[in-house]
């Protein structure tokens, strides 16, 4: 902090005269009004107010801006379209927050290799339909791609409905180039998947942004598959429908997507999208088998077979392309479309062993009965990856029991043999629950790895690692550290 | 282990912590007071955006890629999630109304695209129309910006005075000097406006402006139903042949068309600009007009009017005066919730009519292009059935658009008050088409065409619908083919 002397005041007046001097007025925000619409992003309990926004229009003025931050010592923190639900893109106070919404374009579909090269604010599903038209598609798809970009994609290692089959966002990223704290621009990885050495392109993934601001992107795209056969299952109880998924891995079957939704979770995307799912039935599966006909077919058989077996009350498959999207849109568009069944709502991500699935629902939905609320569950049955979706009403005032709720049913995960987060990130919202996952050793380990790269902890600080000075406070919206209303301290 | 600093105040100087929660301001509680109305922060108490509408945005984000200004800029004001934001804002009266606020409402399209993409049911569109009559009545605009705002609706909304300009348009564009267009790039950026309204306007011809369409049309062979027209006031005098490809089209499928000549503009132009009071008005007249009509539906053929005609019921909700001798002693509200339920797009009614179409089509051999107006698509829901009525035509083979759910840029008068960002909306749209290698490019709006034309000149024809249906059913040559 070199010239945090003066104030805050006439720091921010500093930097923003730096960041004027490199990029146009427009990409420069320092009004209230523009600053506040970037206090938060997906996770809303969280927020701060920046003070500066700049929108850089390529790599090299990103390298420059993060230069400008290293100046001043300022910290920084990258957006790209504010979809998180962990608060990876909070704000720092008295930081920057460079957002790369203005480097959205596809630079490369190299058809012969089959790659993609992107800068960091192209749109997820964007980039499958540039490669449609040669038969190629980007398979990592989280529920939200139609709006999240690759670069937050890289920043929080993110998942989606098919990578059961194929796997995370590092499965396909082959090259990246980033802009590092002190403001060089690197390239990490190769253009194949075997480079010699550390696989710092590994590190850098799902680092949400502490490593630094990837601004460059080279992704494997695959070849589009044969054939595709999406059931849709309804069945009894979620404990069949988990124990289905259980029977599903053990039969050595991989179908590319296995999804649950309970009938809350229908309810709401039903309303949304009116995919056809049976909203009385208390859970459902979508199953998604693709690859050569022949063997989808045989795998299709088995597979209704042992959801008969299992009790399932309606088998239904999803018989046009249409039909097909609707019902993915329906369970895409399921997070938010709880909005539509209760006012307010926590959406919860954590991991357990496929085994336990059917354990863990029946022990959330009495944790649910017990504080009387209603938790609806919709997520990545295949990986045991759940999203339980607490719902409360913020004006009945059942906010803190939902959030204490939502908590321990994060940690029961662990609880369980699993993880706090599958691919939602820790960012600010998990941070303090990281002790419960990691001893204190693994923590300082993987500080100093950070610190190799950001010495100064300028990269989007505040995530991830749990800080001793917040430790005290609970993660979720504002509430007072318990000294601070003892009067014992007091924030600047 | 050693630890390594990383976060956290070291010493004086600004403070970096991620605070989790709101900063204290304690200053914005007290301006609230001051300002003296409780509960609706910096809007006033007539009709500002419902608490329960704003609290069902969750901040998800989904609707961000279908927004315009978003796609152009990629700043979170000026997507709906950031409008949204800010209406929330000012509810709290944390911020004026005047300044950045009425900036980034204004530069709104209004195409409701993110409507469409909301999955947990915002209705964007409600709070825009709450929104805007609060920034018309409350903020002071700039003399320029005001005079150009009063100069386009004592034009528009009038048929006549629309009639008396287009002699002075068609005058102008036959002496317009070659070098105009090198002329008119040399006038200073302020008069951007009228350099953009100038570019807009359509050719004119002045027998078309002065042609009137027949009040009353008869149904060809036995009558299936009364079918009251809207005529429109841009589209009666600029695109005359669409009205009448409508009369002759609905006629030809059994219809008894009725176009009153009493009947005057909708309103939507001024509704959709915020001018809520004479929108009302409007809306008023148009009602009395269409009940001493006696029409079983009322079929518009230009989408953001249809949009604004179906809302007459929500806009004059609250008008329980019961009033005049047509409206049997019910109350505006309910005489104008039985209007808005006898409203509909002309391709409704025409999709209706395809299972038992009475008008034999003819060949049209060509690949053909349907843009979807944001008042038809968004803001109605209207999308399959003009691509029915398209396909009902033996030869035409329909392609879609890239980016289909972006607007062009057009927007009711977006495109004269934002010209630039209008502009780029423009060209973007005319790429996709471009793209689509199609023979033709047809859509339900005025607006539309004359905003895509700009950017597409002579490239291909730009028909309505029901101009090439038109054109199928009668055996003739689409115009412009």
């Amino acid at each position: 902090m070199t010239t945090a002397t003066t104030g805050a005041g006439s720091t921010t007046g500093a930097l923003a005269a730096d960041f004027s001097a490199l990029l146009p007025d427009t990409c420069v925000i320092t009004d209230e009004v523009g600053l506040r619409s970037y206090e938060c992003d997906g996770l809303t309990g969280f927020r701060q107010v920046p003070a500066v926004v700049v929108l850089p229009r390529d790599a090299e003025e990103v390298a420059a801006c993060v230069r400008v931050c290293a100046r001043h010592g300022v910290p920084f923190v990258a957006r790209g379209a504010g979809t998180g639900l962990s608060g990876g893109a909070l704000p720092v106070a008295d930081g920057v927050v460079i957002s790369l919404q203005k480097l959205r374009r596809i630079l490369e579909i190299d058809v012969e290799n089959r790659r993609a090269v992107l800068e960091p604010g192209v749109f997820n599903l964007d980039i499958s339909g540039a490669a449609a038209p040669h038969g190629l598609y980007y398979a990592p798809d989280p529920s939200s791609q139609q709006v999240c970009t690759i670069g937050g994609n890289v920043a929080e290692n993110s998942g989606g409905a098919h990578c059961l089959k194929y796997g995370f966002t590092t499965n396909h990223v082959l090259e990246m180039e980033v802009v590092l704290a002190d403001g060089t621009l690197v390239t990490l990885g190769g253009p194949s998947s075997e480079q010699a050495g550390p696989d710092l392109r590994g590190l850098f993934l799902g680092s949400e942004g502490t490593l630094g601001i990837c601004t460059k992107v080279t992704v494997r795209l695959l070849r589009k598959p044969e054939a595709v056969r999406t059931v849709l299952a309804d069945f009894p109880s979620i404990e069949a429908a988990g124990d289905t998924v259980g029977a599903i891995v053990e039969a050595s079957i991989v179908p590319a997507a296995v999804e649950m939704m309970d009938s809350l979770a229908m309810e709401a995307a039903e309303a949304a999208v009116g995919a056809g799912y049976t909203v009385e039935a208390p859970a459902a599966l979508i199953i998604e088998l693709d690859g050569p006909a022949e063997e989808c077919d045989e795998q299709f058989a088995e597979i209704t077979r042992l959801c008969e077996e299992h009790g399932a009350t309606r088998i239904h498959v999803a018989g046009t392309p249409e039909e097909r999207a609707k019902v993915w849109k329906g369970r895409k568009a399921a997070f938010a479309a709880v909005g539509r069944i209760s006012p307010d709502y926590f959406v919860q991500d954590g991991v357990v062993p496929r085994t336990r699935l059917a354990e863990v629902l029946t022990r959330i939905a009495e944790m649910g009965s017990e504080v009387g609320l209603r938790v609806a569950n919709v997520f990545h049955a295949g990986d045991g990856n759940l999203h339980p979706l607490v719902l409360y009403s913020e004006a009945a005032g059942e906010h803190e029991t939902a959030e204490d709720l939502s908590s321990r049913i994060a940690e029961l995960c662990v609880e369980l043999g699993g993880s706090l987060s599958g691919e939602h990130g820790i960012g600010a919202d998990k941070a303090c629950s990281m002790t419960r996952m990691f001893t204190d050793d693994d923590l300082a380990v993987m500080q100093r790895v950070r610190a190799g790269f950001d010495p100064d902890g300028r990269c989007n600080p505040g995530k991830i690692f749990p800080t001793p000075r917040l430790c005290g406070e609970r993660p979720g919206p504002f509430r007072p550290h318990p000294l601070e209303e003892a009067g014992v301290i007091s924030r600047l | 282990m050693t630890s390594t600093p990383t976060t956290g105040p070291t010493g004086p100087g600004p403070d970096f912590s991620s605070q989790r929660g709101e900063k204290d301001s304690p200053e914005r509680t007290d301006a609230l007071a001051e300002a003296g109305r409780p509960g609706h922060g910096s809007f006033d108490a007539h009709h500002p955006p419902a608490q329960e509408l704003l609290d069902d945005c969750v901040h998800c984000g989904f609707c961000l890629p279908t927004c315009p200004t978003y796609a152009l800029w990629g700043e979170e004001m000026d997507s709906p999630r950031g409008r949204i934001y800010l209406m929330q804002m000012a509810e709290n009266g944390e911020i004026p109304l005047e300044g950045a606020f009425t900036t980034h409402m204004d530069r709104c399209l209004g195409c409701m695209a993110c409507v469409t993409a909301c999955p947990s049911g915002v209705q964007y569109d409600r709070l825009l129309e709450a929104t805007r009559p609060q920034i018309e009545r409350n903020v002071p605009r700039s003399r320029a910006d005001r005079l150009f705002r009063e100069a386009i609706f004592t034009l528009f909304p009038y048929r006549r005075r629309l009639r008396a300009a287009s002699l002075g348009g068609a005058l102008y564009q036959k002496l317009r000097p070659k070098k105009m267009d090198r002329l008119l790039a040399r006038l200073p950026r302020r008069l951007e406006r009228l350099v953009a309204m100038e570019s807009l306007l359509p050719p004119v011809s002045v027998r078309d402006a002065f042609a009137r369409t027949p009040a009353r049309t008869p149904a060809v062979g036995p009558r299936r139903g009364r079918v009251g027209m809207l005529t429109g006031c841009v589209q009666d005098v600029f695109f005359h042949q669409v009205n009448l490809a409508t009369t002759r089209v609905l006629a030809a499928e059994g219809y008894e068309v009725v176009a009153p000549r009493e009947q005057g503009c909708c309103g939507a132009l001024g509704l959709h600009a915020g001018r809520e009071e004479e929108s009302a008005e409007r809306a008023k007249a148009l009602i009395a007009v269409f009940e001493q009509a006696d029409v079983d539906v009322i079929a518009v053929n230009v989408a953001g009017c249809g949009s604004s005609m179906k809302e007459y019921g929500e806009l004059l909700a609250d008008d329980d005066e019961a009033s005049g001798v047509t409206g049997d002693g019910l109350s505006w509200s309910d005489r104008a919730a039985r209007f808005s339920a006898k409203v509909r797009d002309v391709s409704e009614v025409l999709a209706d009519a395809l299972e038992d179409s009475r008008a034999p089509r003819h060949r049209v051999d060509a690949t053909v292009v349907y843009h979807d107006a944001c008042h038809l698509g968004h803001a109605q829901k209207i999308r399959s059935q003009p691509r029915e009525v398209l396909r009902s035509i033996p030869g035409v083979e329909l392609t879609e658009l890239p980016e289909a759910e972006i607007c062009c840029g057009s927007a009711g008068i977006y495109n004269m008050l934002q010209p630039e960002a209008a502009g780029d909306l423009g060209r973007r749209k005319a790429e996709n088409i471009r793209g689509t290698g199609a023979d033709l490019l047809v859509t339900a709006n005025p607006g539309c065409l004359l905003q895509i034309r700009k950017y597409l000149t002579g490239e291909l024809p730009m028909l309505h619908p029901v101009q090439l249906l038109d054109a199928s059913i009668r055996g003739v040559r689409p115009p412009g083919m």
